[in-house]
């Protein structure tokens, strides 16, 4: 299996890149990882005239804290989000997420940038940054402009990236010290993608949930906010029937499709299964046991 | 646009120690710039699909699967691929003598690539635990073993490495 043929460009700015990606338009593509869309292009599901390969903008990689915020540059790999301690310490959840992608060769290329400006339903870091309330930052020659997670993805391989733009950064607002997080990832086996996952971000307030997130990866064909099963449990103990409430509410928004992971009342099924999962791993956390 | 138009291109690696040039397309997949153009076969072709782990090689101390990678994304880098793994003396590499003592192979398809992604796994943790082995080679698939004997082979070597005795025996 050969992928068809291109141009190649190896810009050596994010300047000379939006300027190739924007002259050369909807024939172009960025090439970070390669580890979706090479994939794609053997099985001539993707035939770009042109790839620009990020690999040689060192401004695009690497992960610091700004202002309450850590910002993650595009093309850092899903092997250095696990290595980072800022991350360790400050987002747990995705060196958690990080973990549960593919294997150790995978993660050595894949980076977060082409993991949530792929579109792929089954891409498991866009779920956790709808979790998050993270920010793309998207640079075009025109400058950039910010768009959130929640409001990034249209349809399966939709998104808000037009052509000529480059997903140059993640900001992720911190959640507090002490916040208990989840990613629970049912797959088949390893370097699979989720049959059903659930992410959770929650702060506790001596026994009663003070703020609560829920995201859902791969049971529709965009990542799901679950903003209603979030509402329900603040306020709550996280007793057995509001976490029942939880996961019929995430049920209720999902929309998976029958694969060979599932019928898709099963990958509902499972949606709930995961977040009643994730909110107890979550709640453990943030109590410290 | 007339893809009959696209140039080759250079691309500069340093292969096992030695640095090389060749021009080719830029579809050109690493596995095939490897086994094709440098002769070097050692570095095996399983699925194509990025399951396998038959095709990882060593790129800049970390493993990649070289099927899923253009031969220009290399350009620069230094590669090491199982041809380059023995001791520059010729003896044999601690891992490639524990599969041979704890029998790690049997038809040998997934071995250069097991061996090579051992090789990175003890690079990064040099005692690791049996579950760390487990899960350092998740990315790399053996359709003979059961994996147990592949397993004792990297304790070997990390015990020789780490100038201890393994005690085990094969199974
Ligand atoms: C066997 C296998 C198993 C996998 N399992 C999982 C899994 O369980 N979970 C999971 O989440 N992923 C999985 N993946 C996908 C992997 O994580 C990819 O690396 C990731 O989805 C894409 O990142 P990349 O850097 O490789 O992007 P690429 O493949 O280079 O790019 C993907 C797409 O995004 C575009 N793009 C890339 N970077 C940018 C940017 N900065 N701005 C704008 N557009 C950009 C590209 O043009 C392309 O269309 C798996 C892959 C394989 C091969
Ligand atoms: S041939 Fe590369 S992973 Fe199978
Ligand atoms: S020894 Fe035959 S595939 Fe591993």
């Amino acid at each position: 299996m050969i992928p068809g043929q291109f141009v190649y460009h190896r810009p050596s700015s994010v300047a000379e890149a939006v300027g190739l990606l924007a002259s050369l338009g909807e024939e172009a593509r960025p090439l970070a990882g390669g580890h979706s869309l090479i994939p794609m292009m053997k099985l001539r599901m993707a035939s770009p005239e042109h790839l620009v390969d990020l690999g040689g903008l060192a401004d695009l990689k690497g992960v610091r804290e700004e202002a309450g915020s850590i910002v993650i540059g595009a093309t850092t790999t899903q092997a250095e989000l696990i290595k980072s301690d800022l991350l360790a310490n400050r987002l747990p959840i995705i060196r958690e997420t990080a973990l549960l992608i593919a294997d150790p060769q995978i993660r050595t290329k894949g980076t977060i940038g082409g993991n949530v400006a792929n579109g792929d339903p089954g891409n498991d870091m866009p779920g956790v940054m709808q979790c998050l309330a993270a920010d793309y930052v998207l640079t075009s020659p025109a400058g950039e402009r910010v768009v959130a997670a929640r409001d990034f993805y249209q349809g399966a391989y939709f998104t808000a990236l037009e052509a000529g733009e480059l997903l140059t950064a993640l900001r992720v607002p911190v959640p507090p010290a002490g916040h208990g997080f989840a990613y629970e990832k049912l797959k088949r086996k390893v370097g699979d993608y989720a049959t059903a996952a659930a992410a959770v971000i929650l702060t506790m307030n001596g026994g009663t949930v003070a703020t609560c997130s829920i995201a859902l990866t791969n049971v529709a064909p965009t990542p799901l906010f679950a903003e209603a099963a979030s509402r329900l449990v603040v306020g709550t103990s996280l007793d057995a029937a509001t976490v029942k409430a939880a996961a019929e509410a995430a049920k209720a928004i999902a929309d998976p499709a029958t694969d060979g992971r599932g019928t898709a009342e099963y990958r509902r099924e499972m949606a709930g299964v995961m977040v009643a999962r994730a909110l107890a791993k979550a709640e453990s956390r943030a109590k410290g046991t | 646009m007339d893809m009959s138009e696209i140039d080759t291109i250079p691309v500069t690696v340093t292969v096992n120690g030695r640095k090389v040039q060749r021009f080719v397309e830029p579809r050109t997949l690493l596995i095939h710039f490897l086994r094709e153009e440098l002769n070097l076969t050692g570095a095996h072709i399983g699925c194509e699909t990025s399951h396998c782990g038959a095709c990882t090689v060593e790129i800049d101390g970390q493993s990649v699967k070289s099927c899923t990678m253009f031969a220009v994304q290399a350009d620069g880098s230094a590669v090491t691929t199982v041809e380059g793994l023995a001791n520059p003396d010729g003896t044999l590499h601690a891992l490639q003598e524990g599969f041979r003592q704890m029998h790690g192979l049997q038809c040998g398809y997934c071995t250069p690539g097991m061996l090579m992604r051992a090789k990175v796994l003890l690079s990064e943790n040099p005692d690791p635990t049996e579950a760390e082995i487990r899960h350092g080679i998740a990315g790399n698939l053996c359709r003979c073993t059961g994996y147990q004997n592949i397993v004792k082979a990297i304790q070997y070597a990390a015990a020789k490495l780490n100038g201890r005795e393994f005690q085990e025996a094969a199974e």
